[in-house]
């Protein structure tokens, strides 16, 4: 019913019904998939290739090497010289990146319709054709190391979550980080980075999602034109690695110059696999809305208006992921009280759906957001692309985005109380403190005790 | 993310804007001025109010004052308590934004256009800008919580550079003085009252709508919240900011990267020479990969993960900046080259190429910078709030294209002087 209401919306707004035979797709012989959603609103388009490759496919010892090697991406082929890539974005109008995660490395220009051929001809040509120098590897690998620095090192939340994730994986490859210990970054060579792309950067191993003001036939034959003649390689056999069931509370605690602590409390969840039989991945994102998706949403309101305990406290969790799930709590609490104090309240909202669920009219909440965010997010063509890439990093297709958000509509309130009780167990959970230091080194004054 | 200059990228591009937005503009009944633009495609509606109310009025001792009474607006408002505020905007997918920056307060609403959903988010937003009850107790917690965050502030390195920067930047104007633990608690309720009587008025406001709305409704709708408004007067601005002296301030921190600052104050919004200093800065260090900063500082040499420039035009004097972090014990060298960078760059501007490749950039990039209502909305205030020339927009790649290497290094000369430039470090060795 919602979906329908949704649908009758759009419509009622003068979409036309074409716009629902989007998005299109075809697969080359070489076994490259390529994506196109039309949207006429402006006279712009997204490209964005993705590779079935990021950090959790690496190995001990060369962590990081999936980040790197997006870096060297962007150092030329025998036809495009080293930096000429973004010179030629760049006289284009157009916008370039790219981004690493655990489960994906992805590449995006947006730029102004008529360049789009242009775009297509440069990103072909590095998927098979990179050079990796040894001379631009050896300036890279020290940028990398600053943006180490710059993202984990000098930033004290950042290295809890590093430090957690360490601690709540022990055999999955999500334990290391994804740009990679500072120690695996400096013993890492370009024969590493060459390695990785020989490996893995091959058509089969991608897709190419093409948004914007484009008619799908025309980029159907562009991307004939470019990107077929690559060929296609098979990949080597990725073994599936389980982490084993956790078996008692596990604790961390970093300590690094900073003024409030930060508690962070990460719980095994499930993960999305099937999307038409999954249901506790649901219900969890409709807790956490619940929980966390607005000003007045129980976290907030109580913990942080009302009992004053924590300055802020909130929840993540992400029911996508080709690996284990998460889900975590997090906050900071308020002068003069403990994290402790503030670990027993998040508690304390957990054991309240536990014991008596959620209202009806929060859940009605929470499903009106959803909707509403289903129009906001047509007004964003890269936010449209994200959408789809994302879906298919994680091994689910997009033409079920429809169906996944049917299913959050149909979570009712008992579902919810039913995952509450089941996943918020304290065999599976990992506990995190940022235990805040002084910038001079000295220890500080009792009243702020931060131990856990 | 590969490079990080998303943020610094985002102040400079919005200046700038698409060839066929139609922006209607009009001044309420009640004195708000108002610009608006259609658009049918999606079912939506973004309004913004932007009220000449920033941290830049804070009265002296009284930092922060600005950024509380924005921060306070939506916790409690007319009949609606903060959480009905919260709650009834989540019921029908609206939410509020906004927040206060040097020059401006902005209230902005998000929501479906449907009646039944557009008239209560309206409703609240009314009640929000002109009715905010700034409940003591309310104001008790969220003071604590502001103290909290600026101590929190105060050991980030990034935080104390920027602070730093600032305060050697406008030593003797408001752009320079920043919100203090002490300066926050000395505030009460009836500070945040007075403010916002002083400055959430018709006459200090312009009002923004962008989305599926006839002319006809954006007028009522822009009349309703205007005459909810008191008519009130423009503010008044203080004297203009002085050129600081050439000065290097080097402050002491742990972290493993040094954060280095380097800038001075350098236009104000409207100004003409803003044109050449858009084209020039980037070679310099505006465009992204391919300036002259990034091929020496990073590529090169592989100091920095981002490094840039960008000139950051205010209602009064605002900054030309230059930025970088790099590990501590390689500061001196990477300040060394930027400093080289600069220097060279004041003396013979960019080459015919480089300024032929700005041009083709910025001018072939303008349709990325509307192909959304959020990018068109943003542009439209900015215009409004600052109060550009209505064809602002249709008269920018013309202006990018007119540029020629002699304005720009003129008007790097004029406003880029090596005399008035200050440098601050954190954490470098």
């Amino acid at each position: 019913m919602p979906l329908k209401y949704l649908l009758s919306v759009l419509l009622a707004a003068g979409l036309t019904t074409a716009a629902f035979a989007n998005p299109y797709e075809t697969t080359l012989k070489n076994g490259l998939r390529v994506i196109v959603k039309e949207d006429h609103r402006a006279p712009t388009a997204v490209q964005m290739v993705w590779y079935r490759i990021g950090s959790t496919d690496e190995v001990d010892g060369a962590s990081g090497v999936a980040h790197v090697l997006e870096h060297m991406m962007f150092k030329g082929t025998p036809s495009v010289g080293p930096g000429e890539f973004n010179k030629r974005v760049a006289a284009a109008g157009g916008r370039d990146n790219a981004f690493t995660s655990r489960d994906y490395t992805a590449y995006f220009q947006q730029v102004p319709k008529e360049k789009l051929p242009e775009m297509m001809q440069l990103e072909a040509d590095r998927m098979r054709h990179l050079n990796v120098d040894a001379k631009e590897f050896e300036q890279e690998i020290k940028v990398v190391m600053e943006e180490r620095r710059m993202r984990t090192d000098d930033n004290p939340q950042s290295k809890l979550f590093e430090q957690m994730n360490a601690v709540a994986f022990q055999a999955h490859p999500y334990r290391r980080p994804i740009i990679g210990w500072m120690n695996d970054l400096e013993t890492m060579t370009a024969a590493d980075a060459k390695a990785w792309y020989d490996t893995w950067y091959v058509p089969n191993n991608a897709y190419v999602i093409i948004t914007g003001d484009v008619d799908h036939k025309e980029v159907f034959a562009l991307a004939e034109k470019y990107y077929a003649p690559l060929e296609g390689r098979a990949l080597p056999v990725r073994r599936q690695q389980i982490e084993p069931a956790q078996e008692g509370t596990r604790k961390v605690t970093v300590k690094a110059p900073a003024e409030l602590p930060v508690l962070i409390m990460g719980y095994k969840a499930p993960i999305l696999r099937d999307i038409d039989k999954d249901s506790d991945p649901y219900a969890l994102e409709m807790l956490a809305s619940i929980l966390d998706g607005h000003d007045a949403a129980r976290f907030n309101k109580k913990l942080v208006r009302e009992d004053k305990v924590a300055l802020s406290a909130g929840i993540d969790y992400d029911n996508t992921a080709r690996g284990p799930g998460m889900l975590y709590l997090h906050g900071t609490p308020s002068e003069g009280k403990t994290v402790s104090d503030l670990e027993a309240a998040l508690r304390a909202e957990i054991a309240r759906v536990q014991k008596d669920g959620v209202s009806e009219q929060e859940l009605k909440r929470a499903k009106a957001q959803l909707i509403a965010g289903q129009v906001y997010k047509l007004d964003s063509m890269f936010g449209q692309a994200m959408e789809i890439g994302q879906i298919e990093a994680v091994g689910l297709p997009y033409q079920k985005l429809d169906r996944m958000l049917d299913k959050l509509q149909k979570v009712t309130a008992a579902d919810i109380q039913s995952v509450a009780k089941k996943y918020f167990n304290d065999d599976a959970l990992t506990i995190g403190l940022l235990d805040p230091q002084p910038l001079d080194g000295k220890p500080r004054r009792p009243a702020v005790a931060t131990r856990h | 993310m590969k490079r990080l200059l998303t943020v610094a990228i985002a102040l400079l591009i919005s200046q700038a804007a698409l060839a066929g937005v139609k922006i209607e503009h009009w001044v309420s009944p009640s004195g708000a001025r108002v610009y608006f633009v259609e658009s049918r495609v999606l079912p939506m509606l973004d309004v913004q109010i932007d009220f000449a109310a920033g941290s830049m009025f804070d009265p002296a001792g009284k930092s922060g004052l600005a950024a509380l009474t924005r921060g306070a607006l939506d916790l409690g408002a007319g009949k609606f308590d903060e959480t009905a505020i919260a709650e009834q905007m989540a019921d029908i997918g609206a939410s509020l934004g906004g927040g206060a920056d040097t020059d401006r307060a902005s209230v902005s609403l998000r929501t479906l256009s449907a009646t039944d959903k557009r008239e209560p988010a309206l409703a609240i937003l009314k009640a929000v800008v002109h009715a905010p009850l700034f409940d003591s107790a309310i104001f008790e917690r969220e003071k604590a919580r502001t103290i909290a965050s600026l101590k929190e502030a105060m050991t980030r390195p990034d935080s104390i550079a920027g602070k730093a920067f600032w305060a050697a930047m406008y030593p003797n104007h408001p752009y320079g003085r920043q919100a203090t633990p002490e300066s926050v608690a000395a505030l009460n309720p009836d500070d945040l009252a007075a403010f916002h009587a002083r400055y959430y008025t018709a006459a200090n406001a312009s009002i923004t709508l962008v989305g599926d709305l006839s002319r006809a409704d954006a007028e009522k709708i822009a009349e309703g919240i205007a005459a909810s408004l008191p008519k009130g007067v423009a503010a008044t601005l203080p004297d203009a900011p002085q050129l600081p002296k050439w000065s290097m301030t080097q402050l002491a921190h742990p972290a493993s990267q040094a954060h280095v600052y380097i800038g001075l104050p350098a236009i104000e919004r409207g100004n003409p020479d803003f044109f050449p200093l858009l084209v020039g800065n980037y070679t310099l260090g505006g465009g992204g990969f391919v300036s002259r900063l990034m091929k020496e500082v990073r590529d090169k040499r592989g100091y920095a993960y981002s490094v840039y420039s960008y000139f950051a035009p205010l209602k009064q004097t605002g900054p030309f900046q230059i930025g970088l972090q790099t590990k501590r014990s390689q500061a001196k060298d990477a300040l060394k080259v930027t400093r080289e960078v600069l220097s060279g760059f004041l003396k013979d501007g960019p080459s015919e190429e480089e300024l032929a490749a700005a041009k083709a950039n910025l001018t072939g990039s303008f349709p990325l910078r509307l192909d959304s209502n959020k990018k068109i909305l943003e542009n439209v205030a900015n215009i409004g709030f600052y109060g550009l020339p209505l064809d602002y927009l249709d008269q920018y790649q013309a202006k990018v294209q007119a540029v020629t290497t002699d304005d720009i290094r003129k008007a790097f000369a004029r406003r880029v002087r090596p005399d008035n430039i200050i440098t601050v470090t954190v954490a470098a060795d």
